[in-house]
């Protein structure tokens, strides 16, 4: 990826905000790195839009540090920190056209009329609305003033932009498109980007990388990849993707899911409780309780199947009462060995995709 | 044309309804109608309607050194009340729409107070207070007071622009570069501009039309045009007068119009 | 800025990291706002509080300099302030009584019409509501009086051979009140009618009541919030009424606002005077106070019976 020079790392140190006595950000530390597409991930309530306002300005946290580069921006005022801002309802300038909706930050710079000219036609260009300045704001499309919007957080080559959902008041497959979009857009002009969604599947399609927020704190922070395969918490193995959650015990240095050995390639964490994440889709129907070594073999009884078209999910019922889900696609080799409800089934799950997270 | 009703009750099940509706506004309109004709009348007597018609009353009217004075005195009393009350009460209802000072609801109910109490009570108050300090009988007092009485109107229009105004274009603006001035006067203001307007227009109207503040603090040069009405109404019913109401009226019709137009752009 | 940069060296615990500067920042937004609002502020409390404060203080004291009750103790003494009282009280129930009368079919209908009817017959509510209160009254006296357009019709269509006397007594000051007092009753009851969802009473329809059994038992306790807060607005803005009874009650109906300004005016005794000020005013604040107390305690209620 090539960074732009204009791009620079953010740091974030001990940010602190409370709203009265509530606290909705706690000791929070963040380092983005220069360059990055970095999303703030997290349900509502969890901190990741007054984050997004801290570091814009909007919002003053109680406590913290926040560096572009070697600055300190903490107290500077929001126009004078050189970010640019995308907001869920885009926030268009009503009163203007196109043209100087884009031309606005340029001219409180003080560019040139020529220079702005130019540098209006290029983000145009930029997000393909090539001759579209003298629009209306009110005679564009959802996805139009998206990009509008997107264009004048980046006509100025902002340090860093910062985008509040901004595709969530569009419809799935404009949102799908535009994702693709955001993110070759960030590829080519490499600026530090962070980006707040609830949509962990609009995470994962987007940032280098994700921190998932919970409760005013950062669960983990990693790539997408990492996130999904190796969880840390419980919390982020259920908000990241479908998990089931099987209750293990570790003692003498091994995993037992009741009187039986757990197989895993992961290191057995110290001795108590502990959840055991299984991901429907690294659950396998045995054909027969043949435990080829490394796999692990839960018994349990088929207890409905759901047809999706290309996939199916199996709901099967523990000894103990737990549901497990598993999903595989339709091929016909699964479907021609297909139990039918009601049967007991050995569902296989490899040592390499046992992840284990304490019990909370 | 129905679009906001649709219960299976016929128009004509409720007949009875609208005519007495009508019959109520009948009585809200009909005073006044019956003004402007009788303005035109050339009798003295009060006769409806008039027998003869003539001009002879706003001859009176504009004639008069008396009401002429007295209207010029309330002219300016209301622009210098809107040039002061509109940006003030701009300036609070965008601190009070913040909301993020601590008494946010005692400072509104301060600013909003001259609505609750008794227009009588702010009339002695005044008068008592301007007695002392020299300002009865003068065009600053004046617009003193009737500011006081045109804020609460003007925080409130305005805030209710505000309220509806997307507070992140103004963000938005910001951080584009913009400081806090310029945030206001280039993406604010234009959008909030009818707001402020209907409240410089009702800043207008009650400065014009106030009558119980203006009898304690005005007089002499300084005699308002509705303190002027107030005692000839005491006196006898001049038709002059009814050639001044219809002035007024018209003046009302007029006021609520620019803002009815301003109000529909918005 | 040059300041966070000096703390940060030093705080590696993470906590309170440039907390002070923050805070400094804080209050000076704070004092920003408060630039905004202080000029404001600062007019009504020299116009409103100041004069109010001034009056409540000197209203503590008799005419000869004395700290005493007399001012207030007079009100339950002399019968002219009792009558003073019974009249007003009486007025602005008969008013209230005669707006809630007129004005709840008027805005029933305003709420029932398509939108653009609606809206042109709420010109004819909104421009009376911004005419001067000086032009209404008089249009009143000319209407009422002896020689006024009902009596000359009502003489000349023969129904009556004596003038009737509508105007300078208690009648006129009734009519004139009512006619200026009205839309501060439709305007709240119309958007509270607003607000009632039609589908309410589609249903209660639908459930088998009637339309007279619907607007009893659906529309008509949905409207009352609304109707509760013209009531008190009225019945508050007739306690203090000041240019009707003044113009139109002939001298015969003292009224509280205009017992004041005789008091203090004609005779010069801003004791007595101040004294009738701050218990209008006392009054008025504990029937608007009263009037949000019971609406949150009736929200609340309707709240947890759900």
């Amino acid at each position: 990826m090539s960074i732009a020079p204009s791009a620079l790392p953010i740091s974030m140190r001990g940010i602190e905000k409370r709203f009265g006595s509530v606290a909705v950000l706690r000791d929070l530390n963040l380092d983005v790195e220069a360059g990055e597409f970095l999303t703030l991930l997290g349900p509502s309530g969890s901190g990741k839009t007054t984050l997004l306002m801290i570091l814009a300005g909007f919002v003053r946290a109680n406590a913290g540090s926040i560096k572009v580069g070697n600055d300190e921006i903490i107290t500077t005022p929001p126009h004078k920190r050189n970010i640019g801002m995308v907001f869920q309802n885009y926030a268009l300038f009503p009163h203007m056209n196109v043209f100087h909706n884009i031309a606005f930050p340029l001219k409180q710079r003080s560019v040139t009329a020529a220079k702005t000219a130019e540098r209006v036609e290029k983000a145009l260009d930029l997000v393909k609305l090539q001759g579209l300045g003298e629009r209306r704001v009110d005679q564009l499309s959802g996805g139009q003033r998206q990009r509008v919007a997107l264009a004048r957080a980046i006509v100025f080559e902002p340090r860093i932009v910062l985008m509040d959902e901004p595709l969530s008041a569009l419809d799935k497959g404009l949102r799908e498109h535009m994702q693709i979009e955001l993110r070759a857009l960030h590829r080519r002009l490499g600026m530090t980007t962070v980006y707040v969604t609830h949509d962990q599947r609009e995470a994962i399609t987007m940032s280098d990388r994700i921190a998932v927020m919970n409760g005013g704190r950062i669960e983990q922070l990693d790539r997408p990849e990492t996130l999904y395969a190796t969880p840390q918490t419980r919390f982020v193995a259920g908000f990241i993707g479908e998990s089931n959650f099987i209750p293990v015990e570790c003692r003498n240095g091994s995993v037992w899911y009741e009187d039986r050995r757990i197989h895993t390639a992961a290191p057995v964490p110290a001795a108590g409780q502990h959840l055991m994440v299984v991901r429907p889709e690294k659950l396998r129907l045995l054909a027969n309780a043949e435990p080829a070594s490394g796999v692990n073999v839960l018994n349990a009884t088929l207890s409905d199947i759901i047809y999706q078209g290309d996939s199916f999910v199996c709901y099967a019922v523990l000894r103990d009462g737990r549901q497990l889900t598993l999903r595989d696609y339709c091929r016909s080799d699964v479907l021609a060995k297909m139990p039918a409800s009601g049967q007991p089934v050995s569902l296989g799950l490899d040592a390499q995709d046992t992840i284990l997270v304490a019990a909370d | 044309m129905s679009e906001d009703i649709g219960l299976p009750i016929s128009h004509r099940q409720r007949l009875w309804l609208y005519g007495l509706g009508s019959l109520v506004l009948l009585f809200l309109i009909a005073p006044s109608i019956i003004i402007v004709i009788m303005s035109f009348s050339d009798s003295t007597l009060l006769q409806f309607p008039p027998q003869q018609w003539s001009l002879r009353w706003y001859q009176a009217y504009f004639g008069s050194l008396e009401w002429r004075d007295a209207t010029i005195v309330s002219v300016k009393v209301a622009v210098t009340t809107v040039l002061v009350a509109t940006p003030l009460g701009t300036a609070a209802a965008y601190a009070i729409n913040r909301g993020t000072l601590r008494f946010n609801g005692t400072i509104n109910a301060l600013l909003t107070a001259s609505l609750i109490v008794p227009v009588i009570l702010i009339g002695i108050g005044t008068f008592f207070l301007y007695a002392r300090i020299g300002l009865n009988n003068t065009l600053t007092g004046l617009v003193i007071a009737h500011t006081v009485q045109a804020l609460p109107l003007v925080v409130l229009t305005v805030l209710s622009g505000l309220r509806s105004y997307d507070m992140n274009q103004e963000r938005v603006a910001r951080s584009l570069g913009a400081g806090r001035v310029a945030a206001f006067w280039q993406v604010t203001m234009p959008q909030i501009r009818f707001s402020i307007v209907s409240g410089a227009l009702f800043a207008f109207i009650t400065s014009f039309d106030e009558v119980v503040v203006s009898l304690f603090i005005s007089g002499g040069e300084t005699t308002t045009l509705t303190r002027r009405m107030f005692n000839a109404l005491r006196d006898q019913i001049d038709p002059t007068i009814a050639a001044i109401s219809t002035c007024l009226i018209v003046l009302s019709v007029v006021l609520l119009s620019v803002a009815q137009i301003f109000g529909r752009r918005h | 800025m040059s300041a966070p940069a000096l703390m940060q060296e030093t705080a590696g615990a993470g906590q309170d990291l440039n907390a002070q500067a923050l805070r400094t920042d804080a209050r000076r937004e704070s004092l920003r706002l408060l630039a905004l609002l202080s000029p404001s502020l600062f007019l009504v409390f020299a116009i409103i509080i100041v004069p109010i404060g001034w009056l409540f203080w000197l209203s503590l004291f008799d005419e000869a300099g004395a700290f005493s009750a007399a001012n207030y103790a007079r009100f339950f003494e002399q019968v002219s302030y009792i009558k003073t009282f019974t009249t007003t009280f009486k007025v602005a129930f008969i008013v209230t009584g005669a707006c809630v009368l007129l004005g709840y079919p008027l805005a029933y209908m305003l709420s029932q019409l398509p939108r653009r009817a609606a809206s042109i017959c709420l010109i004819f509510v909104i421009l009376p509501f911004w005419t001067s209160v000086l032009v209404r009254t008089y249009a009143w006296l000319v209407i009422l009086q002896r020689k006024g357009l009902i009596n000359s019709w009502l003489i000349d269509l023969g129904v009556i051979s004596q003038p009737l006397s509508l105007a300078n007594n208690l009648s006129g000051v009734v009519i004139g009140m009512t006619h200026i007092l009205l839309p501060f009753l439709v305007l709240p009851l119309y958007a509270s009618m607003k607000t009632i969802d039609t589908d309410c009473l589609r249903a209660g329809m639908n459930l088998g009541a009637g339309p007279v059994a619907t607007f009893r038992q659906i529309f008509f306790p949905l409207s009352l919030p609304g109707l509760a807060s013209g009531v008190v607005i009225v019945f508050v803005l007739c306690l203090g009424f000041f240019v009707t009874p003044a113009l139109m009650g002939g001298g015969k109906v003292i009224m509280w606002a205009m017992r004041m300004e005789q008091t203090t005016s004609l005779y010069s005794n801003w004791g007595a005077g101040a004294a009738l000020g701050v218990v209008l005013l006392v009054v008025t604040l504990a029937l608007l106070g009263l009037f949000q107390w019971l609406l949150g305690a009736r929200a609340t209620g309707v709240w947890s019976s759900r």
